[in-house]
């Protein structure tokens, strides 16, 4: 072939290769394009949400929403301290509750359970649990504690949330307790130490800035549940700290209240929503940063 | 010396002399408690039982409960659509399509979403912004769902009235199929709502597992594709999915197992009309969470009750179905990483 | 840090829980319809006496099955229970207030009281049979009305409602092919329609929803300056609902027979057509007598006091001969497992 020819050959090939990486250039660049833009959909919908929030919520925050109780539709007055510390009582009892179980399940699960059929499927019927809907577990409480002792109570919802816990500690303080080294837990075996001394004084010891991150994310976890709180503690208009009561509850109260047709019931529903989304947020954040530092 | 004071392990040894070893046994032990170990070992043990006798508990209460409803209806519950409180029949169809479909509607949007978030996380972002970022994604799945079911009903549906559904039902309107898809009154009340506020509840879910299961893709891989000239795009799409493919299958089975068990985002918007009539997206509709939470305080025990509680056994049954696979799926993709599973 | 904090989390509980007051609680649930007033009459009855009485408003089909599952001390319900029910579950009812049952709508351009509407014309919106606001069925009843030619977006009860069975009674009254295809009760079948939670989801949808129409009692219509419409009665009057309306609908009541009593379409000049009674129900035999003197107590005492306050809801508060008849059948009828009548005086 002819010089020319080749060149022409050549040339040919060159065009179509700088054309296909054009091509492809450019879906890289849509792509990429489209990323960001994902990106940047998931965060607007969080600005916004919290935004919102904010500006309906900061409204309605006074002393007041502390210290007054939930007041009948169209009352002047009125505030939210029942519901608060309703929830406050019932989250930090369910937690309170749910966390020696975790703890203890959680420990059978990284240290003895790594064999054998009952760590294994205790695992799986975890992650079960952990996303179980919570509507059906405030119907199992219903029907077994609720209508077994006729009356509507504290103590149910609490159940109800314990339930919720547990699930959430086993598996933060499974995967806290699976990362510490073995070779910590050989050194002290080698000592002398026996398993169970071993376990508490060092592995869990180890680990606990993970373990103490769980139980708070769970805390921040039952603290924005309504659903399981439906059929369980209903609700109060009035303060009591009688767990043996219906008691009022946080999401609860902004549930019913939202609903409603009347301004001051929405916006005391707003300023709720307000402080359970900062609570929650704050003790999110609190809870990694913690972490970090503590690892 | 005597041989009162000869310590136990001492031997006669060479040249006819009493010596006794450094590997004599230990003096006799000052062991801990033996019991202590037994009885920490049975708590950490009596703890997984309860977890399991838990389970079991909830689903034997389930069982018991939907009986008669099981024993009237059987398998029919699940394709009839009659809800009738009246003449006391019921039928679960419309409330189990309309969890199916507003989940699919939020899978449909939040996947390629959170797909999108998983590529800019691990690929695109710089490194400063990567942490803020990837924690802002997580701090959206800590909001509780009562805040977007209350901000869904109060801020975003009249949104949707009007700059998505008035304009979608104007365009679609004479097109024989899809019109009917968009029929029905644009009033930001139905499937479609529903659908869209689950999606933004779940896009952070199946984003941190997508954006976790990206980062421990071997760096090799992604090398040697870069090495042979590829773009971004190319190395996502053509090397770290295919090999990530089991562990983004099992994240979105984790955000489907979400959405369907969620009672609070959805039971503001859905509209709670326990029938099938028309095929809208628009159409106020019924989900099985938003049906318990509306009807379970005044079921009166009975058929009413038991086949609100039959659904609640269908909706746990279809949850573990999806965790199941989900579960699987991860545990599959965990081993090819060489982590004892 | 961890035992110090619960521990001190633990003494305030304890101390919570010592220092509550050891006044009277008692907890009843059921009806939105009379939920204003009772929230109103709990308010002024504990500033009065210091007892609490927690009503939660979760719907009359709630109240029902939770006093039949006796989680609640008293339950409250807008559907009387028939006679032989009463019996077979042993329990005992009396009304308290007598009420009215509105349409609102949110039609843009729509005054209060400016629509008229027919029991047989409100039946087949909610049958789905008339779907937009210009039909000329509806036309006809409206002359001169600006009825916008957009489509009806009907409201009703999701959950199970006492409202909703005066609704649906007056409906099956008036309109032949809702009581063939639908019927009445708490909750029944709805050919159509969102469903809210309580008056409050319905009041709340119909205020959002636009060109939306739904049925509540009138305290939430007047309480949130709603949109009423007139509606024709037995007589074929067009009437608006206010007070002296419902109370000449109950005029033809017959409350010696029975405390059962429907107060839908009643003849009157005046009447209004879906006025009904609210009833408290309570177990015959109590095995909690203190709370049952308790519960007996506020009544009494709302009987006493509480017309005022009804009347600024516009509810109707029963007549003086109706009030003793009531207390009569306290005594004569709820008893403690002794056989003593409760004493609540």
């Amino acid at each position: 072939m002819s010089e020319a020819a080749i060149a022409t050959g050549a040339d040919a090939a060159q065009i179509a290769r700088r054309r296909l990486h054009a091509r492809r250039k450019r879906t890289n660049v849509v792509a990429l394009t489209l990323a960001l833009a994902a990106m940047a959909f998931g965060i607007f919908w969080l600005i916004w949400i919290l935004v919102e929030t904010v500006r309906l919520g900061i409204g309605g925050m006074s002393l007041a929403l502390f210290t007054e109780m939930t007041p009948p539709p169209q009352a002047e007055t009125g505030g939210l301290a029942n519901a608060i510390f309703g929830s406050l009582a019932m989250v930090t009892t369910a937690t309170l509750l749910g966390t020696p179980i975790g703890i203890l399940a959680g420990i059978y699960l990284a240290e003895y359970g790594q064999r054998g059929w009952l760590g294994h499927t205790t695992r799986f019927i975890n992650d079960i649990l952990l996303s179980a809907p919570s509507i059906v577990i405030g119907l199992f409480i219903y029907a077994a504690v609720v209508a077994r002792s006729r009356s509507f109570s504290g103590w149910a919802g609490v159940l109800a949330l314990a339930l919720i816990v547990i699930p959430v500690v086993i598996r933060t303080t499974e995967n806290m307790l699976a990362l510490i080294p073995n070779a910590l837990r050989e050194a002290a075996y080698a000592l002398g130490t026996p398993k169970w001394r071993v376990v508490l004084t060092v592995t869990l010891r180890a680990a606990r800035a993970g373990v103490i991150t769980g139980i708070l994310l769970a805390f921040a976890r039952i603290a924005g549940e309504t659903a399981p709180l439906l059929f369980t503690a209903l609700s109060n208009q009035f303060w009591t700290s009688d767990m043996s009561q219906p008691m009022a509850s946080l999401p609860v109260t902004i549930f019913k209240f939202a609903m409603s047709p009347y301004e001051n019931w929405q916006k005391l529903a707003w300023a709720g929503v307000f402080l359970i989304t900062l609570g929650v947020l704050l003790l999110n954040i609190v809870a990694r940063t913690f972490f970090r530092n503590r690892i | 010396m005597s041989a009162a004071t000869l310590p136990a392990s001492a031997y006669l040894g060479a040249e006819g002399k009493i010596r006794s070893d450094m590997n004599d046994r230990p003096p006799a032990a000052r062991r801990a408690s033996p019991w202590a170990d037994v009885l920490f070992s049975t708590l950490a043990q009596g703890a997984a039982w309860l977890t399991l006798a838990l389970l079991a508990g909830i689903l034997i209460s389930l069982v018991i409960g939907a009986a008669p409803a099981i024993r009237a209806y059987g398998l029919s519950f699940l394709w009839t659509s009659e809800w009738d409180p009246v003449q006391n029949r019921y039928g679960g169809l419309a409330m189990i399509y309309g969890t199916l479909m507003t989940s699919l509607i939020a899978l449909v949007i939040a996947v390629p979403v959170s797909f999108g978030i998983a590529l800019f996380l691990t690929e695109l972002s710089p490194l400063w912004l990567k942490r803020p970022l990837g924690t802002a994604v997580e701090l959206l799945a800590a909001v509780p769902s009562i805040v977007y079911g209350m901000w869904g009903l109060l801020v975003f549906s009249p949104i949707l009235s009007r700059f998505v559904q008035q304009p979608l039902q104007g365009a679609f309107k004479d097109v024989p199929l899809l019109g009917a898809l968009f029929s029905g009154p644009p009033v930001g009340i139905g499937l479609l709502s529903a659908g869209i506020i689950l999606a933004i509840m779940v896009i952070p879910f199946i984003a941190s597992v997508m954006r976790d299961v990206f980062d421990v893709t071997p760096p090799m891989l992604k090398e040697s594709a870069y090495a042979l000239g590829s773009t971004t795009w190319e190395v996502v799409w053509k090397v770290v999915l295919p090999y990530t493919k089991t562990g983004v299958v099992g994240g979105i089975m984790l955000g489907l197992g979400r959405a369907i068990g969620e009672t609070m985002a959805v039971t503001f918007v859905i509209g709670n009309f326990n029938q099938l009539s028309s095929l809208s997206l628009f159409e106020a509709a019924n989900s099985i969470t938003s049906a318990l939470a509306n009807e379970f305080g005044e079921a009166a025990p009975g058929l009413h009750q038991a086949s609100l509680i039959y659904l609640g056994l269908v909706l746990f049954l279809i949850t573990f179905v999806v965790l199941s696979i989900s579960k699987i799926l991860l545990q599959r993709l965990k081993r090819r990483e060489g982590v004892v599973t | 840090m961890t035992t110090s904090l619960s521990r001190a989390l633990a003494a305030a509980l304890l101390a919570g829980v010592a220092g509550l007051a050891s006044a009277q609680d008692m907890t009843g649930a059921g009806a939105t319809f009379p939920a204003p007033i009772y929230a109103k009459w709990a308010d002024a009855y504990n500033k009065a006496t210091a007892a609490r009485l927690n009503y939660q408003s979760i719907g009359s089909g709630a109240g029902i099955q939770q006093i039949r599952a006796r989680t609640v001390d008293f339950g409250a319900s807008d559907m009387p229970l028939a006679d032989d029910v009463l019996a077979r579950d042993g329990l005992v009812q009396f009304p308290t207030v007598i009420g009215g049952v509105v349409l609102v709508v949110n039609i843009k351009g729509i005054a209060p009281g400016q629509i008229k509407l027919t029991g047989q014309l409100l039946g087949d919106i909610y049958l789905a049979k008339i779907t937009r606001w210009s039909d000329p069925a509806l036309r006809a009843v409206n002359p001169g009305v600006p009825l916008p030619d957009e489509a009806i977006s009907p409201v009703r009860r999701a959950d199970g409602s006492g409202t909703s069975f005066i609704f649906t009674n007056y409906l099956s009254k008036t309109n032949a092919e809702w009581k063939a295809k639908v019927g009445e009760g708490t909750a029944v079948n709805w050919p159509t329609g969102a469903g809210g939670k309580g008056n409050e989801g319905v009041a709340a949808f119909v205020q959002r929803l636009p060109n939306s129409i739904g049925y509540v009692e009138y305290a939430y219509a007047k309480q949130n300056k709603m949109t009423h419409t007139l509606l024709q009665n037995k007589d074929g009057n067009f009437v608006a609902p206010d007070a002296d309306n419902f109370k000449a609908a109950a005029a033809g009541a017959d409350w010696n027979k029975s405390f059962f009593q429907v107060l839908t379409d009643q003849p009157g000049k005046d009447a209004w057509p879906i006025s009904g009674a609210t009833f408290i129900l309570v177990y015959k035999a109590q095995e909690k007598p203190a709370s049952a003197a308790g519960v007996l107590k506020f009544f009494d005492w709302a009987y006493a006091n509480g017309d005022k306050m009804a009347d600024d809801l516009e509810y109707v508060p029963l007549p003086p001969g109706v009030k003793d008849l009531v207390r009569k059948s306290w005594a004569a009828s709820i008893k403690d497992t002794a056989g003593k009548p409760i004493a609540w005086k």
